[in-house]
């Protein structure tokens, strides 16, 4: 089961963070810094599994940014590897060539199409296909759902004032 | 711009600030992040506020990205992301369940407030987006009540007709019956039919993860499903489903052995075929740990473990290969020993990870056989390790730790055991001072055939000047000196020793230290004097005193002192073991050295103006330790000196009955011999009558309350004794009585004085210590290491060619248990699987009642897992039969049904296809595997209470 999802920049900045097993605010704050610590002072050549409290890490760096998955110890590190590289496929494919930036400013969709990927820490997903359609079936639904509610609003703020 | 406007007295909806200004002036001042993140807090609190449900969630999203990026608390706000969730725009609702499922926790008081929006919005009629959004929140977020309130809702969605609602409802049942176990009676069946060949593959990709993770604290009740498992196995082209189902499989088979015998063909294909790693990895796992027993499966995991070793390139195959390796564990040795030089070669890796890996793996396969070959290897290795410090303690501290288990298991040859433990010492980076300086010890005070040797490697420590610059050794110095002063007896050279012990570069170890040097010094200058008494007693060697004196008459010497001592009285009892132990030494390790044995009158005279002149200006040292000891043996060779006798002649040395008196008195003291002390000793003490420990003292300051105060004049005096001279003479006089009280204080302190650690105080007249040098060159390990691989890396073959020395071992609390107290299994794990096992055994109809489960569960717990688990098993399996029996009637689920078809009539509803593949694997099992049918029969025979699970299986 993955434990939790981090995803920091080479400068240590966090970018996203997912918890699927209880952690308080406190020890949140204490894993990121800790794994961070850990993992963005290795190596480009060394193997990318850091045994860490009982559990082990797996992480992965694209460009600049660093995608972390902490898993429990009888779990598969190569298919975990493979999790997040179908994590970063599906959002390469969301925003069209990912960037950095593009999950800085649209946060809250990163952590959507996480939540289509996986539940519970167990992968949901595995079709880039599905996960693409289902995205762009809520986005097209809230879309729609904005533009009714801002003329709706709209008219009813030019009733009232 | 957006960031400056906003002021308190306008309209927050109109100036309200978007995600957007706040990440951008967030990035625009990275330095002040601190002070914008508390602005933008103020703002959110105001604008979260808002009746307008825009602003509000604009707000919470601000709030949202602050606290999973920045690590802002957020939960003050949860009442808020409540309040958001009933929204009827998806975009709010969205933001809603993203703030909610970030911040809520299975404890959060609020989540109470959800339970009516979550059971609305996981109600089949609602549109798929909002039943993602809501299983998704309840995966994250259920708390026993939650997932006890919502069982019927994930019950129903389990059998939505829209699959990805499905896999997800399945996802989210696996916190729903970890969290409360009674919605397994409910749920699971749905859970079970998911694993229907005709469902949607992503469906039961969800289902066979939920298995899997509740399978890890307890596989046993999913036995029943191993015909689904097993389809899946030999069926399944989808990767992510067969890493699963095998990891399911590597749990069960342990507790079926037949199992283990049907899967390991199809996961030997596996092994073969695929060309994904991942799938091969946990191909290797699974045969690993479960399928140890079958040697081709073995042979074909090996291969593929030496595939991974094998890539240079890849860093990760690598330490996954070496990792799958040790798991294989000793049975195995021949795979390590097949692989020796890569495992070798990884110990140089660049990547610690790996490294550490391969040190594991290596300890791991540690036998009496080979201990010697491997720690040797490691040593030297690890002293060649300059780059890389702490790798190189992280390879002693594994030795130590594996040599020293147990009372030192492992170690047959103490001699080469001790010589290693110098050698570690002189490792330059070496850290593990406090483990060695232990070991030393206690290795001294049990095995006594190791003594001779253990003086020899200590004396080498103590001379070498270079080693008293190195801090990280000093606790090792310290042992050193206590070893060389308890046993000096086997010294080649004492005076040596003494010169070592007095040496100028002392003075660069902490005062503790110092300190048992100097009873160091006190022991040997005893043993000296003592000697040189007693060589005066025979008459033999007068003419050849002041001569060099040959190894004959040495020999002759120590012969005669023994002699005098078995005819002594009888205070001198310790001495006689002493001596006796003195005169087991080889005769050759006596002769040898020219300085040694009988103590000329030039060479006490040089010893106690040595010892005089080093000591005279610690007598004045801040440090009572060092002070009090320094004082002590000046004012015994002061005492010495008084009798001028000493100054003059032998002959009348002799004859003075009060320089012998003293003698005796000085031996005495250090007579007894020290042992290993139990850890439960002082409990084993009765407390006198009379003497109460528990009593409270605090009156006592009411009545002592001045002379409590002037202790801290007594300390001063303490330091000041002038008198001290006069006293110690005295108590020389007082005769053995206070010998025997000093030899007990003597053994109550003597150990616990070495790890006091203390900042050294005194001034450091002398230069600085060089640093040891290095002694190989940096570049050299890795072609050293080709050397090592020649090596015989397990080999049994080597026979110890001496019997292994007695190590004293005390009955009681010397050895740490290192037996790990069994994992007793959680509570609600229990409870948990037996719901699951009521289900799948299918007795739904028994009393709910947790008290009762919980009991019986205990009982359970406490049961070994022989005879009497598995009556209860049987118990339940026979339950099952009985429905299985009476599967037509109505309540019969629908697997239930199909179960029992398949077992019942053998051409019903099982693929034929499977059919056939499993008749050709039977077949084919045939011809090759003749012994393990042979096998599989003896073994049915032999347990009886298996053949309830057969049915599921053939």
């Amino acid at each position: 089961m993955i434990n939790f999802v981090l995803l920091i920049s080479r400068q240590g900045k966090v970018r996203l963070t997912k918890w699927y097993s209880p952690y308080s605010q406190k020890e949140r704050a204490k894993v990121i810094r800790e794994l961070s610590g850990v993992i963005l002072s290795r190596g480009p050549k060394l193997c990318k599994f850091v045994e860490w409290r009982g559990y082990k890490v797996v992480y992965r760096r694209y460009a600049s940014l660093y995608f972390c998955m902490c898993i429990d110890s009888e779990d598969n590190e190569l298919e975990t590897l493979e999790i997040i590289h179908h994590f970063v496929e599906i959002l390469d494919r969301y925003f069209g060539s990912v960037c950095e930036l593009d999950l800085i400013f649209n946060f809250h969709k990163a952590y959507y199409i996480l939540d289509e990927i996986l539940i519970a820490g167990e992968l949901q997903e595995s079709s880039k296909k599905t996960v693409a359609r289902l995205i762009a079936a809520q986005d097209s639904l809230v879309e729609t759902a904005k533009e009714q509610a801002d003329s709706i609003s709209n008219v009813i703020a030019q009733v009232t004032k | 711009m957006a960031g400056s406007s906003s002021s308190p007295g306008l309209v927050d909806t109109l100036l309200q600030r978007s995600l957007d200004d706040l990440i951008k002036a967030l990035r625009s001042h990275p330095a002040g992040e601190p002070s914008i993140i508390s602005r933008a807090l103020e703002e959110i609190r105001r604008e979260i506020r808002s009746t307008d449900p825009d602003t509000k969630s604009v707000a919470l999203q601000k709030l949202t990205y602050l606290s999973s990026l920045h690590s802002i608390d957020m939960s003050w706000a949860s009442f808020h992301a409540v309040e958001l969730l009933p929204s009827t725009s998806l975009s709010l609702k969205r933001l809603a369940y993203l703030a909610a499922s970030l911040s809520f926790h299975p404890s959060s008081d609020l989540l109470l407030l959800t339970t009516n929006q979550l059971r609305k919005d996981l109600s089949p009629s609602s549109p798929s987006p909002i039943l993602s959004l809501a299983l998704e929140f309840l995966s994250v977020a259920a708390s026993p009540d939650l997932a006890r309130d919502l069982t019927p809702e994930i019950h129903s969605l389990l059998s939505s007709p829209k699959p990805p609602i499905r896999a997800k409802a399945a996802a989210a049942a696996l916190r729903v019956f970890t969290r409360c176990p009674d919605s397994v009676r409910i749920a699971f069946k749905r859970l079970v039919d998911n694993l229907d060949p005709s469902s949607d593959p992503r469906v039961i990709s969800s289902a066979v993860g939920v298995f899997c993770e509740l399978s890890a604290s307890d596989p046993k009740p999913f036995l029943p499903l191993a015909p689904e498992f097993y389809r899946l196995l030999v069926n399944s082209k989808n990767n992510w489903v067969l890493i699963k189902v095998l990891k399911l499989f590597a749990r069960l088979a342990p507790l079926e052995p037949r199992l283990a015998n049907r899967i390991v063909d199809p996961i030997c294909e596996h092994l073969r075929r695929s060309n994904a790693k991942s799938l091969v990895l946990e191909c290797i796992h699974t045969v690993a740990v479960s399928l140890a027993d079958y040697d081709h499966a073995v042979r074909l995991a090996v291969d593929k473990m030496r595939e991974f070793l094998s890539c240079d390139d890849d860093p990760n195959l690598r330490y996954l290969g070496l990792h799958a390796l040790s798991m294989l564990g000793p049975r195995h040795s021949w795979a390590v020993e097949e692989n020796k030089q890569v495992i070798i070669k990884s110990l140089n890796d660049p990547d610690p990870n790996i490294r550490r890996e391969a040190l594991h793996l290596i300890m791991g396969m540690l036998f009496d056989s080979n201990v010697v070959e491997i720690s040797m290897l490691l040593v030297s290795f690890a002293s060649k390790l300059t780059p890389n410090p702490e790798f190189c303690n992280e390879i002693l501290g594994a030795v130590l730790l594996a040599c020293g288990r147990n009372v030192y298991e492992l170690v047959m040859d103490f001699d080469w055991y001790v010589t290693l433990l110098g050698e570690m010492a002189r490792n330059p980076h070496c850290a593990k001072g406090e483990e060695i300086e232990r070991q030393l010890v206690d290795i001294g005070l049990r095995v006594k055939d190791a003594r001779s040797e253990l003086v020899r490697v200590v004396r080498d420590l103590l001379i070498d000047p270079a080693l008293l610059g190195n801090p990280s050794i000093h606790r090792i110095l310290s042992a050193s000196a206590w070893v060389s002063g308890e046993y000096v007896e086997f010294s080649r050279n004492p005076l040596e020793v003494l010169e070592a012990l007095l040496q100028p570069r002392t003075n660069l170890l902490p005062t503790s230290v110092r300190a048992v040097y100097m009873q160091a010094v006190f022991k040997v200058l005893t043993f000296c004097f003592c000697s040189y008494l007693e060589s005066l007693d025979d008459g033999q060697i007068l003419s050849s005193l002041g001569n060099t004196i040959s190894g004959d008459g040495c020999q002759e010497e120590s012969d005669a002192a023994t002699v005098r001592f078995v005819t002594n009285d009888n205070t001198m009892v310790g001495s006689v073991d002493d001596d006796g132990a003195t005169d087991c030494m080889p005769g050759s390790l006596m002769g040898s050295v020219k300085l040694n044995g009988p103590f000329t009158h030039e060479s006490i005279l040089y010893m106690l103006n040595l010892i005089e002149t080093s000591l005279a200006p610690l007598s004045e040292c801040g440090e009572v330790e060092v002070q009090d000891r320094s004082r002590g043996i000046l004012c015994l060779i002061h005492m010495l000196r008084e009798f001028q006798v000493l100054n003059c002649n032998e002959e009348a040395l002799r004859k003075d009955c009060r320089v012998i008196e003293i003698a005796n008195l000085m031996t005495g003291v250090f007579s007894q011999e020290l042992g290993p002390i139990s850890a439960s000793a002082q409990k084993r003490v009765s407390v006198p009558d009379g003497l109460i420990l528990k009593d409270n003292l605090a009156d006592l300051t009411a009545v002592l309350g001045e002379e409590v105060e002037v202790s801290g004049s007594v300390t001063t005096s303490f330091f000041h004794r002038n008198h001290h001279h006069v006293e110690t003479g005295d108590e020389s006089k007082t005769s053995t009585e206070s010998t025997s009280l000093l030899s007990e204080h003597r053994k109550r302190h003597e150990l616990y004085y070495l790890p006091a650690e203390k900042d050294e105080i005194q001034s450091n007249d002398y230069p600085p210590a060089n640093d040891p040098q290095l002694p190989v060159s940096q570049g050299g390990a890795s072609e050293d290491l080709v050397e090592f691989t020649d090596q015989p890396f397990l080999s049994r073959q080597t026979k110890p060619t001496k019997p292994r020395p007695v190590v004293v071992k005390l009955d009681d609390g010397d050895v740490q248990h290192n037996s790990a107290p069994r994992p007793t299994v959680d509570l609600k794990d229990d409870l948990l699987s037996g719901a699951v096992r009521d289900v799948l055994f299918g007795n739904e109809d028994k009393p709910k009642q947790s008290q009762m489960r919980s009991s019986k569960s205990q009982r359970r717990k406490k049961d070994p897992l022989t005879s009497v688990e598995s009556a209860s098993h049987l118990k339940e399996s026979v339950n099952f039969v009985h429905v299985e029996h009476g599967s037509s009637s109505s309540k019969s689920s629908r697997r239930h049904s199909h179960s029992t078809e398949k077992q019942s009539s053998p051409g019903g509803s099982m693929d034929k296809e499977e059919r056939s593949h499993k008749n050709s694997m039977n077949s084919h099992h045939h011809h090759r595997k003749n012994k393990h049918r042979q096998r599989e029969d003896v073994l049915s025979n032999l347990v009886p209470h298996t053949p309830v699970i057969q049915d599921f299986l053939l």
